[in-house]
């Protein structure tokens, strides 16, 4: 199996700095680097973490029908957005269900979309199967498109000082085309750690040279930073209780189950508009919800949801230790009668009921909402 | 690969140790350099009687849950409750103030049949 999994060209400098690699939707990744998770967690919180995250996917639309076919492929209604702008997104089937989740970047030009690893070919063969009467161009730009994000309280200060342009005028949620270190780059005030941060494309034959060279302009400035591997990227997501495909979404939950509605446009045509429409009028059957654990234990993806009289009524899709907020908590689906902040649920570790509770998401406020 | 002179082990990943009459218990440092940080443990009952190779608890890390086997037969007396605060403790300090259970052995002899340092050593290499 492991010759089957890719590499990025970062590959390497994770093996020779003690990067943990293991397999992550088609990729070889680093899980944590020697400081280890729950540090690399805070470290990001505290100063600047470094991730590479060049297994994702991008996708460019052009042409002059680009907006008027995205649009009708996304929940969220593309036309509001104004030149630079970055915003988060679905993709449905027509029932519904998320194809995945995206970032759509309008570029001068162009539209950039960002998609998960695992589902790129499927969200490329998607987006092509529905060119159709368009005249447009979709691309795959994964290959030669390189991704890094660098996230945290300090990450601007660090990266300031490698960029001609001032970032103080790039605003959350926008991006701007410029050079990092004499390369050509995009940078987009976004990221999936809720801190503030950049995520960065660029020629991918680069890779090396922009993310050693991130490394040492940290401490040439005084600034901490280290890389940072999946691990805590997963916890750092959960906080702020950004969604991961394959735990809060998947094709069998709609934007509306995942407390995602604010991502959709009712008033745009979308791909699974109807479905979501219908779905508001029948009423939720299953439900996102936050749980803090009062017992102690750890609960974990795939661990059942019981009621306080033992029925079991749904499912955890993420679960772990939290660092910043230190508790024992995660994400479900059950029923809307039991998703009320504070009702008492039951989690099941290892058949033993373990109390827990309801509680308001996110966690952690991200840091440029507050 | 660091160990602990005083203590036997086996070869799944714990080692003991003889306090008196009491057999002190957790894992080795091999074992929560694999595991990474350990965010939780499970203990068993105080005053529980569990036998040689029996599950006495499950250290949880970031990414997984792993089931602890009693290196000998006996009954617990103690458990390290400061890991419930602190269970990071498993990872800076294993073989010292991350124990994780003291028990009285039942049949003392089974100390005999556990393994050296050098032969643990031997049993991690040998795992590759």
């Amino acid at each position: 199996m492991s010759q089957e999994l890719k590499r990025t060209r970062l590959y390497q400098w994770h093996v020779d700095h003690s990067g943990r690699m293991v397999p992550f939707a088609g990729w070889e990744m680093p899980v944590q680097y020697p400081t280890g998770p729950i540090e690399e967690h805070h470290a990001t919180r505290r100063s600047a973490g470094l991730f590479d995250i060049d297994h994702m996917g991008q996708i460019t639309v052009t042409g002059p029908d680009a907006e008027a076919y995205l649009n009708r492929l996304v929940t969220w209604d593309i036309g509001l957005m104004v030149e630079n702008e970055a915003h988060y997104a679905l993709m449905c089937y027509q029932n519904g269900g998320i194809i995945d989740d995206v970032f759509i970047y309008k570029l001068p030009g162009r539209w950039f979309v960002v998609v998960n690893a695992d589902n790129l070919t499927k969200d490329f063969q998607w987006m092509q199967d529905h060119a159709a009467g368009y005249d447009v161009t979709v691309k795959d730009v994964s290959d030669e498109t390189y991704m890094i994000a660098l996230q945290g309280p300090k990450a601007i200060e660090l990266l300031q000082n490698l960029v001609p342009v001032d970032l103080a005028g790039v605003s959350r949620f926008t991006a701007v085309e410029t050079e990092v270190e004499g390369v050509a780059a995009i940078i987009g005030r976004t990221g999936y750690t809720g801190e503030d941060g950049v995520e960065i494309f660029f020629p991918a034959d680069r890779a090396l040279q922009i993310w050693e060279r991130i490394l040492s302009a940290g401490p040439e400035k005084g600034i901490e930073v280290q890389p940072i591997g999946l691990a805590a990227r997963d916890s750092l997501r959960f906080e702020p209780a950004f969604p991961l495909y394959g735990h809060e979404i998947d094709a069998d939950t709609t934007p509306l189950e995942a407390n995602l509605g604010w991502a959709c446009k009712f008033d745009s045509d979308f791909i699974g508009k109807e479905a979501l429409l219908k779905q508001k009028e029948t009423g939720l059957t299953k439900k996102l919800i936050g749980f803090e654990l009062t017992d102690k234990g750890v609960p974990r993806q795939g661990y059942p949801v019981a009621s306080p009289a033992g029925e079991e009524i749904g499912v955890v899709v993420t679960g772990l230790y939290a660092p910043t907020v230190e508790k024992y908590c995660g994400h479900a689906f059950v029923p809307p009668e039991y998703a009320k902040v504070g009702t008492n649920i039951r989690i099941v570790i290892r058949n033993k009921p373990k109390a827990a509770f309801i509680v308001k998401r996110p966690f952690y406020q991200p840091a440029y909402r507050k | 690969m660091n160990l602990d002179a005083n203590a036997k082990y086996q070869d799944s990943h714990e080692w003991a140790r003889q306090e008196g009459d009491l057999i002190v218990c957790g894992i080795t440092d091999h074992a929560q350099d694999s595991l990474s940080d350990v965010v939780y443990v499970e203990f068993p009952e105080v005053g529980a009687s569990l036998g040689k190779g029996e599950v006495f608890g499950v250290v949880e890390s970031v990414k997984a849950a792993s089931d602890l086997y009693m290196p000998m037969s006996g009954e617990i007396v103690e458990v390290n409750e400061a890991l419930e605060d602190e269970p990071e403790l498993v990872n800076s300090d294993p073989f010292g103030a991350g124990w994780m259970i003291k028990f009285t052995p039942s049949d003392p002899a089974q100390w005999d049949a556990l393994l050296s340092g050098d032969e643990y050593q031997k049993a991690v290499e040998a795992e590759g």
